[in-house]
This record gives C-alpha cells, structure tokens and sequence, in this order.
C-alpha cells in the first residue's frame, strides 16, 4: 500500500518546526524515525496532509549529563539510547528497554521522542519515562515547558502535546548504582509486549530504600505501580518481600482484552514478572 | 515533488519524488532496483531491508519500507545489488549460497543486509544472537535454521577465522555466476 | 566429455538456483515491467455478507491517470468463473463464484470493484472514489452454527450451508470391520475434540499477476505454483482458447499451497487487460493477501478410538466438521478427504470410519496449505494415542509399538485401502530416541515431576507417514477430482553435448533446478553443469500438472528418469552404427557407450548427440534427433514417514512454552541432495511449530479477520524457534525406479502433534489433558488453572 499524498516540510531549527506544525493546524503530523508512523499511512489508518520531518534536527540527537538529570534528545535513536556509553551509566533501565524494541532496523530509526509521543500503551519507553518521573520537554510556539510523564500520557495514542508543539529532550534523573530491569514478556520476538515490567531499586543495607515500578500494557497509559513501590519502601531485600510486594502489581491496572491476552490474564502477569524484575533489580 | 539526491550502490542519483514515495518504491520503480523486494506493509518481514547511512555516515540497515526517498535526501544505500562490487560475492552471500541458507529467495535480500549489519556490530556472534539480530526479518522457507549457520560462517570468514564447514559435501563450489573472489 | 565417477544422486550438490537468488537478479512478476503497463487496484468488501444495491464507479473512473475502473456488474457476463476442480460427492453444493462479485459479497476481503490507472498510487487513490450501497445480510461465522436449523445462509439459492457430507467405512469398504461392533467390544474408549484452527499460508512473496493481451493472445506472468492448471481453467470458464494463452511462473517466492490456486485476481487482471488492450499489473498488499488468498485447515475433529486394555488399538471413528469459507477454491472440499486415509497413519486398527462434512461460512475459503489434510490427521491420531497410552499407563512409544506395521509386514493393505510398499518404524523410531537421549530426558522428567519444578519437562512423540506423489491419476479420478495426476519431463540433447531439460513441475523454492540436474547428470552420464532445467513457462514445458502435495519428485522426476531412458535407448543406436557393432554389444557407463571387451571403442553422448545434429551418418530410419520425453502417472502413492520428538519446557507460572530440542528422523526413501532434503525437514518443522504454538487467523462476530496483518497473525522469526537435530533412515521406496518417497510436507505433518503431545506431557501430572492450538502461554496457563480447579473440586 502507498500512504496518500502529503506535502513535506524538513525544518532545520525547532521553532520551524513548530510554526510549520502551527501552520498546518489539526492535519499535520510530525514525523521523527517514521517506524510507527509509516506503517499506518500506508494502511491509509491516517491520511494527513503535512508530514513535519523532525530528522534534520541535529540538535535533538545525542544524551548528556544536565546536573542530577540525564538529558535525552527526542531524535535520539532507539539504538543510539541502547548502545550510548553515559545512557547505560546514568539511566542503564533506558538503555535496557530501548534495547528490546522491535528490531534492529526499527531500532536504526525509531526514535525515543517518537515512541512517547506515539503513546502506544505497548510501547516499553513510556512505561521507563513513568516508571522514572522523566521530564518530558516540549516546545511550542510561546516557548518551552517541561510535562511530567506521568501528566504526559493522557490516552491511548494520547499526549498533553498540543497539535503545534514538538517533544524536543526528555530528562531523567540519573539512577548510577540502582538496580534495574526492563521485563518484557510477547507472545513472539516481533509482537509488541503483551506485559511489561520497568523496575529500579536501590539497596541499602540490606533493604530496599527506594523502589520504582511502572507497568506497560496494562491499561490505556503506563500504569505506575504504586501499591508495590509502597509495599517495597523499607522492606528486606527478600525473595519474599519482593514476592509480597509483587502481588500488588495489578492493583489499579484497567488492562485490556485483545487478541494477545486476556485482562485477566495480563493482571496475572503483571505479578509474575513484577516479582521477576524485582527479583533481578535487587539482584536477588 | 521533492528533489533529492542520494548515492546508492555507489551511483549518485538525482530526482524528484513525491513526498509519500516509500524509499523501496523509489529503488525498485524509479532506480529499477528490483532486487530489493517488499513482503508486507507493516515493517514485520524485513524483505525490503537496505543499508542506509545515518546522520553521522554510518551504514545502518532499515526497513526501506519505512523510510520515505525524501528521507535518504543525502544519504548514502546500499542494496543487495551493490553489496559487491560487480562479478563479486560478499562473503555474506557465498555464506548464504554454502549453507543453503536460501529456498525460494524472497527473504534473502533483506535477509543478507540484516546479518551484514548485524556482523560489522558484532563481529563474532553466537548462534543466539544471530536469531535476536535477524528478529527483524521473516522465512517462511527455512526454519532459519542453516540461515543462522551461514551467518555464523560468514562472520568467521569475515573475521579472517576461516569458514565453518558447509552443510554441503566440501569442496564447496560456487554459483555458476557471478564468480566466485578468489582467495 | 569427462566421464562421471561418483554418482550424482545422494550428493549435496549446492544449489545452481542460488546465483541470481542472493544478488538481487530477481525475476519476481512484481520485477516485470512491460511496455504500456498499467497497474490495477481492487476495491474490496468491508461486510462478511451483503447485497450490493448500487456501484459507481464514475468518479474513480475520471480521477486522474485512471484508465478504466470498472465493477463486477459491468463484466458479469465475460469474467468467467472461478473453478472448483474437485467436487467430493455427486450431491455436493458448489455455487458459483464470481472473481468480481457482482450482487453480493459474501465474506470480508472480496472484490467488488476496480481500478486501471497509469501507476499503482493513482489506482489507490481512485479506489476512495467509487461509490458502493450495500445492504447488509445476517453473517455466520461459525461451522457448528452455520449447521444449526434457522442459520442465516451463505449461499440462499442452495438453502443449506452444508455443502457436501462424504463417508468412508471399512466395514462397507470390505477393508475392516465395523466400527460400531468396535465400540460395543471396547475395554477402553478414548473421546477427543480437537480443533485445527485456521491458518494462512503467507509466503513471503506476495501474490502477483500481469495479463499481457497485446499481440493477438494473451501471456499471463504469475506467482503460482500451477501455472498448466491456470492456462487451462482461464480457457475452459471464459472461453479464450487455450492455444493463444502463454502462462509463465517466473521466479515465485514460496507457495506452501497458499498458491495452488487460480485466483479471483488472475480473472479480474484478465478482465481488465482486455478491457483496456494493455497489459496490467496487480500485486496485492500483505493485508489483501491476508483477507483475500486462501486459508488453511479450519477443522474440528471428534475422534473416538477403542482399544483393548493390552494397548491394542480395535477402532476409530472420525468425524469431521470442515469449514470451507464463503466459496470453494480449486480444491477446497478435497482437502480433509486428503487426510481420510491417513487417520490409521502406521497403525493396524482393524476398523475404520470417517465422517466429513464441510460448510460455509461468511470468511475467506480455505484451501490447500502444506500437509492439507494429512497433518489434520496425524495431529488427531498421534494426540489421541498419547492420550490411550496416557489412559493405559504406557509409555507413548509403547502403544505405538503395540499397533504399528513391523517392517516385516510390508507391503501392507491398511483398513483405508491404502497400500505402503514400504516402511521401517522400529528403525526410525529406534534412532529418534536415541539421538534425543530419551530415557535420560525421562529420568530428568521423573525428577523435576517430584520436585514439583515450576518448569516441567515433556517428551512430545510423533510417529508419522503421509500419502505423497499425488497422484495416481485413476485413483484422483475414482475420489472425483477433475483431473489426473501425471507428469511429463523432456530431455533435448543438444549438439555441443549439453543438456536441456524441461520440467512440467513448477518450483517455488524446492531446489528443481538442482535435483533434477543431479537425476539427469546420473542417468545420461554427463557432468552436472552440462545440465540446465526449464520450467514454468506453458510455451517451453507444454505439457505438466506442477507442484504441489510432494509430487513433483515422485512423479515429475520418474518422468525425468523416463525420458532420459529414452534418449540412452536411441543413442545407443546411434553409437552401435557408428561403432559398426549391434545395440547388444554395446554397454553404458558413465555416459559413453563401450563395446564389450574393446572397451577403446567407444562413443559418449555427446558424440552421439553430435552425431545426430549432423546427420550423415545416421541408420537407415532413424531420426536425427536424441530428444524424448515422458509422461509418467504412479501406480500408488509414496509413503514417507519418520518420529519426530520434541521436548519442551513448559513453565506452570506464565504458561511459556519453550522447545530445549527438537529432533527428527524421517524416512523420504532414497534422497537426491540431503542437504535440500533437510531444508526441506527444516522449514516444514517450523510451519508445524508455528501451527502448535503461534498462528491463528481469527474472525469477529462479525465476519471480520481480526489477524489482518503479520502484526497480529504472529509469523515466528528465527528466536522463536528451536534448532532442529534432523537424521534419516532410508528405506527405498519399492513404487518407483528412484525409490525416492517425497518430503515437502514431512516436517509439517509431524511437527505439530510432537509439539502439543510435549505440552500436555508435561502437564499431565497436573491434570492437563489438552491445549488447545496455538498453544499461547495463556492457554497454556488456563489449562493447568482449569485443570488444578476440576481437581480440587472432585
């Protein structure tokens, strides 16, 4: 299938971008590494009238240490976050959950900006971005503002940015010395994730002192698995802690039915893995 | 339409496109590079897959399916066509012919510059990583079984390590044409 | 000529198909561009049934760059019909079948109108232009329910959606005995339900046609696996005579029966050319193909076994219910008939009945895919053995032992009239088990069975043999298929002493080229590159019945052998005149004629294919000309089979299934090239694992496909799947001078039933008797919940 037909706009600085967007009103649509995007305008499930290709702005590639903040351009590639040296050092959940997207050729193009702003609820980078109260800065023609994640997923396929706004550094704190895991669980290697698990914990003496667990496709959003991370506050780095607190995991959750899974068994789930990425965050 | 220039197979070309023209409809309708073929329209089957260089000149493989020709604006390809220089074989490709990696070959060129890709990252790969580096492309012939073989045998001879032993009686002889490069 | 020494047959001769293959120097009929082509677009149903009140094409038809568009009221009269060639029983409903409907659709996914324009995007464009009312009609979706009193019809004129019911019974047969006095005597009943859910065939290659009409008839480029049967359907249902139309395959990226079909879009692409004098394209998109090619399987099986408690197997009743789509394709209602006589697979049983009945229903119709009908039947009866040795506390193997056909007993005459000329299961079975390590894999089972692991082991048996070679053309007849089952092969010595081969079987990826040389460089004597093969082109092999059902060796290649005994026959008249000796003096090796003891005098075929071009010196009344061909048609069918065994671990927490080994030994008789023999093993296993555990095309209430895209209808890559440790037995078959059995459909056929059989083996401890397929981790995971809740409550 062919998409139909749009005109093309290639801005070079960021508030192109955005006036270009503005000009184009309700159909425009941005395009960053397309690997979401194309295939559904060759559906022909959206056909709109301007594509703003955001792939000549050199300035949204590339990660760097901000402070206590790691900042992610929105452009940056989901092979570049997987395989940048300071992204496994400071944020290695990020780095680790870029890695099991798609393929490698999807990888090669997609983009981290793209995926959150695309808001699948099974994609794995929104569920990192909730897990870890990232910061989701966007640009727009009365300048920047900075959205938290979890204020920036409102929907399925829905975002707090508006139709002229573009999603230009994502920033995240730096977690060095925290464990991590991204569990994902597919019915095959190409499927989306079925459930997914985005856990981080930090250890101190014994106990885990901060834990941060956030769920994807269990529901429309990234699901933020609070009663667990209550459950795990100050608890023994136990098996059984660890198991315990898991049991929350679909607490809250709204998943859906499709033909992957069932609700019911995506909320077991959720616990399963739940206590696995736990299990493996706090090196168990 | 929109002008663009890029290099593929070693050849500049210039033209204009229609925004919406998928990369692999400009290689096959505009560059009659028919030998990079399109299996589905949803980015699973990885038949359409090139190499293209990234923002910082690095072959990269994608799905040419997914990207527009406007986006190659610039870009250097490389299809199965260009992946040796003419009469030659890559060793990825005499690879795929030893190991009888191949049964109807519609999978085999994206298949080839996948595992190209996959082996200048990483250039001594298990048989497990094989399988995740080719998760982006789909056979419905081979079970991929003597395709990962034939990666694996590839990245040897790439590696100067000599090739594993082909599935076939030794001494392994190649295609008729184009000729085998002497070694 | 450099003599041969080694024989050909058995080498692993790499492939000469591979060349263009692997550089991109394709001849896809996507590749073809002719002059003046035009491309068409299909606009399709969105409603599994409704009448189609109004079409209008006006303003499609003045877009831009649009040649014609047109709709299925438009060309009702010319467009022909699609053919079902294979009618199961004299009372069967058949409607006919419109490629363009034309007042109604009947499933989602059916042409409806079209669109010729001067490029693909333009046709696109066009198709959101025509203006279509419908009327929507009452869908049925499901057989049983498309069975019941009160159904909405698929079909109203024939008012029932059964469309045939065929019966075979041992005891009528004179083959066996009554099942019905089976159940009467049996000490034990096994009672199983199993349901082959509906697949799609998806070779990577897109389906693709262009019709060129230009020059006063008409050539037909398509990906197909038969392109004989097309020519001559496309002149019998429209009328175009046969001599002016040319079909050529060019190369075809992989069929697996998806393309083993004449298709509503070859007969639109005809309609369309002739409608605008130019030849047109149309390739279909992977979501057209997945709505609109045809489906595989769709059966729901009851099988009822009896047995004595010793394990003896006494009787088995099959009872089928078929789903045939919305339409009958090429062979659709022959497809479960396929797999009648394999239900008793290697087994004794003493009697036999099969019941099937197929049905429409408002989806796409289903149709050959690899195995059709057989890997059904060896799921059913492999599942259900398990489930009597399960029964009877024996091992699997064991009851297979107690009721197989000992090597011995060949030929053996089974209760399905069938005769298996050869076989050895015990040497099959025996080398399996210990490639596997199977008592150390039971003993690790018994272990982790007694630490309640959360992963378990199972061991998945699969004894299997499949009728291949199809096929005795009087057999095809006496099941009321429309035509034989032939096949002829062309040998032409040409001057320079190479040869050229034509082939009637049509590849799409099996090797031909390759095989086929090894068989000719062997049975004329000359070198392997000496030989270069056609196919797929109804102007250079006239005359062929192609590829499908594993026949194309057993059958395409016995022709080959015959006609090149053909041309040995008449060059060695030509070598004893010029020798000056009789035709009795003369032997042959290594293709040169030799007098018997003045092995000097000599004269290769190439000196006689030399000979003959000139001419001179001919004998009184011989043509000048070594070339011969055959047309070869099997007493019986071929009769492949092998153990597969498969062992899974299964985690009882998230119902993953993963296969730690996969091993197979099969039995193809006397293999040409092993090394395409085990890709062949390879990709069929890995059609089979898919079955067991991946793929299922799945329709709403509303008749609409759900797995419209790979994105849903999960295609495994190479993680999802295990390496295969495959092996051979060989024991020839005695059928045919190659003793060759076939293998494109073994893997397939096997695989499946090894799988599931692992799945619930490891399982069974905890109640588990079935998973339904695909075994996804939530089924899995709902069969032990199922299972452990029925415990507690008995």
């Amino acid at each position: 299938m062919i998409p139909v037909a749009f005109d093309y706009v290639r801005p070079s600085t960021v508030e192109d971008a955005v006036s270009a967007l503005a000009n184009a009103g309700e159909e425009g649509k941005v395009l960053a590494g397309g690997q979401s995007l194309l295939p559904v305008l060759r559906l022909r499930l959206a056909a709109p009238s301007v594509l703003v290709d955001l792939g000549g702005l050199a300035q949204l590639r590339g990660a760097r240490v901000d402070g206590d903040r790691l900042a992610v351009g929105a452009m940056t590639t989901h092979a570049e976050v997987a395989g940048s040296d300071v992204v496994r050092a400071e944020v290695p959940l990020l780095a680790a959950a870029a890695a099991r997207i798609g393929d490698r050729q999807v990888r090669h193009l997609g983009t981290l900006g793209g995926a959150l702003a695309h808001a699948d609820p099974s994609g794995d980078l929104p569920t990192v971005a909730v897990a870890l109260d990232a910061e989701l800065v966007v640009a727009g023609p009365g300048g920047r503002r900075s959205i938290p994640a979890a204020e920036f997923f409102r929907d399925l396929f829905t975002t707090a940015l508006g139709p002229d706004e573009v999603l230009v550094e994502v920033r995240l704190p730096r977690l060095a010395g925290w464990g991590y895991r991204y569990e994902k669980f597919q019915r095959t290697a190409q499927a989306w994730a079925t459930v997914g698990v985005a856990a981080a914990v930090r250890r101190e003496n014994g106990s885990i002192a901060e834990a941060r667990v956030a769920l994807t496709n269990m529901g429309p959003t990234p699901v933020r698995a609070v009663a667990v991370e209550r459950a795990l506050a100050g608890a023994d780095a136990s098996a059984d802690a660890l198991a315990a607190a898991a049991e929350h995991a679909a607490e809250g959750a709204s998943p859906a039915s499709d033909l992957a899974a069932s609700a019911e068994y995506r909320e077991h789930l959720a616990r399963v893995l739940t206590r696995r990425a736990l299990t493996a965050a706090a090196g168990l | 339409m929109a002008r663009i220039s890029l290099t593929v197979d070693g050849v500049t070309y210039t033209d204009d496109v229609a925004p919406r023209t998928l990369l692999a409809y400009y290689l096959r309708d505009q560059l009659g590079k028919v030998g990079t073929v399109i299996g589905c329209d949803t980015t699973n089957c990885g038949a359409c897959t090139v190499l293209m260089t990234d923002a910082d000149g690095v072959p990269r493989s994608v799905k040419s399916c997914a990207v527009l020709a406007v986006q190659a604006d610039g870009r250097g390809v490389t299809t199965i066509e260009g992946l040796a220089p003419d009469g030659d074989m890559h060793p990825m490709q005499r690879a795929f012919h030893e190991q009888h990696a191949l049964q109807c070959g519609f999978c085999t060129p994206g298949m080839i510059m996948s595992a190209v890709d996959l082996v200048a990252d990483n250039p001594d790969p298990t048989e497990d990583e094989v399988r995740e580096g080719l998760e982006g492309n789909l056979c419905r012939c081979t079970g991929y079984q003597n395709i990962v073989r034939a990666v694996v045998a590839a990245a040897a001879e790439m590696r100067g390590a000599g090739a594993a032993p082909s599935t076939a009686e030794a001494p392994a002889k190649p295609a008729p044409e184009p000729a085998e490069v002497a070694s | 000529m450099t003599a041969v020494a080694e024989p050909e047959i058995g080498r692993a001769r790499l492939r000469k198909e591979d060349a263009r293959l692997i550089t991109g120097r394709t001849r896809w009929t996507e590749n073809i561009a002719l002059p003046g082509m035009l491309h068409m677009a299909i606009l399709r149903s969105a409603h599994a049934h409704a009448r189609i009140s109004r079409v209008d094409v006006s303003a499609a038809a003045a877009a831009p760059n649009v040649v014609t568009a047109f709709s299925g009221s438009d060309v009702a009269e010319t467009q022909g019909t699609l053919a079902c060639a294979w009618p199961v029983t004299e009372d069967i409903v058949m409607p006919t079948y419109p490629p363009l409907a034309v007042t109604e659709v009947r499933h989602v996914g059916e042409p409806v109108a079209v669109v010729v324009a001067r490029d693909r995007a333009s046709a696109l464009d066009a198709l959101e232009l025509i203006d279509i009312d419908y009327e929507p009609l009452p869908v049925v979706r499901d057989m049983e329910a498309a069975l019941g009193e009160g159904s909405p019809l698929v079909h109203a004129d024939a008012g029932t959606n059964k469309s045939y019911t065929w019966i075979f019974d041992s005891a009528q047969a004179g083959s066996g005995g009554d099942v019905a006095a089976a159940a009467q005597e049996a000490e034990v009943t096994i009672k199983q339900r199993y349901v082959q859910q509906r697949l799609i065939p998806s070779s990577l290659e897109p389906r693709s046609v262009i019709v060129d009409p230009t020059s006063g008839d008409w050539t037909i480029y398509s990906a197909t696996q038969i392109p004989h049967i097309l020519r001559f359907l496309l002149a019998a249902t429209t009328g175009t005579p046969e001599h002016k139309i040319n079909v050529v395959a060019p190369d075809v990226g992989g069929g697996f029966g998806g393309k083993l079909a004449v298709t509503p879009e070859e007969w639109i692409a005809f309609a369309a050319a002739n409608r605008v004098g130019r030849p047109v394209k149309y390739t279909e998109s992977r979501s057209e193909t997945m709505v609109s090619a045809h489906h595989g399987r769709d059966v729901i099986q009851d099988i009822t076994l009896y047995a004595k408690r010793d394990g003896t197997v006494t009787g088995l009743d099959v009872k089928l219910t078929a789903n045939m789509g919305a339409y009958l394709g090429l062979v659709t209602p022959g497809v479960p008939i396929l797999g009648a006589f394999m239900y008793n697979a290697i087994y004794k049983f003493p009697a036999y009945r099969f019941e099937c009945t197929g049905v429409f229903t408002n989806t796409t119709k289903t149709d050959a895919y690899r195995g059709a009908g057989r890997p059904e039947a060896t799921y059913a009866i492999e599942r259900t053995m398990d489930e009597l040795a399960a029964e009877l506390g024996l091992d699997p193997i064991e009851v297979r032992r107690r009721n197989w056909i000992k090597h011995e007993e060949f030929p053996f005459t089974t209760v399905a009239t069938l005769t298996y000329d050869s076989g050895n299961y015990e040497a099959a079975t025996d080398k399996a088990m210990s490639l596997l390590g199977y008592a150390e894999l039971r003993a690790e089972q018994e272990a982790r069975r007694a630490a309640d692991d959360r992963v378990q082991l199972g061991i998945g048996i699969s004894t299997y043999t499949e009728m291949c070679g199809l096929a005795p053309s009087r057999v095809l007849g006496a099941l009321r298929y429309g035509a034989g089952g032939w096949e002829n092969a062309s040998v032409r010595m040409l001057p320079t002493g190479k040869v050229e081969v034509v082939t009637g079987t049509s590849p799409h990826g099996q090797g031909h080229v390759t095989a086929w040389s090894q068989i000719v460089a062997d049975r004329l004597g000359v070198p392997f590159e000496d030989v270069e093969v056609r196919h797929g082109d109804t102007r250079i092999a006239h005359k062929g019945l192609d590829t499908y059902g594993s026949r194309s060796l057993t059958v395409g290649g016995i022709a080959l052998v015959q006609a090149c005994d053909r041309v040995v026959e008449k060059a060695r008249t030509v070598a004893a005149h010029l020798l000056e000796c009789s035709t009795d003096d003369l032997e042959f090796a290594d293709g040169t004629f030799r007098v018997r003891g003045t092995p000097d005098a000599a004269k290769t075929m190439g000196d006689c294919a030399l000979a003959v071009f000139a001419a001179h010196n001919l004998p009184d009344g011989v043509e000048a000309t070594l070339d011969a061909d055959a047309t070869f048609d099997p007493q019986t069918f071929s009769f492949p089979h092998g153990t597969h065994l498969c062992a899974a671990d299964v985690d009882r927490e998230t119902g993953e299934v993963h296969i730690r080994r996969y091993v197979c030994v099969d039995d193809v008789g006397r293999v040409i090239n092993p090394m395409i023999v085990e890709g062949q093993v390879h990709g069929g296993v890995a059609q089979g694992i898919a079955q067991a555990l991946f793929e299922e095309a799945v329709y709403d209430a509303d008749g609409n496909l759900l797995t419209g895209s790979f994105v849903d209808y999960t295609i495994p890559s190479a993680v999802d799947l295990p390496t295969i440790e495959s092996d051979r037995t060989e024991t020839p078959a005695t059928s045919n001078p190659l003793g060759v059995k076939g293998v494109g459909e073994a893997g397939t056929i096997a695989s499946t039933p090894a799988v599931v059989n692992a799945i619930v083996d490891a399982l069974r401890p905890y109640g588990v008797r079935d998973v339904p397929m695909p075994c996804t981790p939530e089924r899995v995971w709902r069969a032990i919940r199922s299972a452990s809740s029925q415990e507690v409550t008995s």
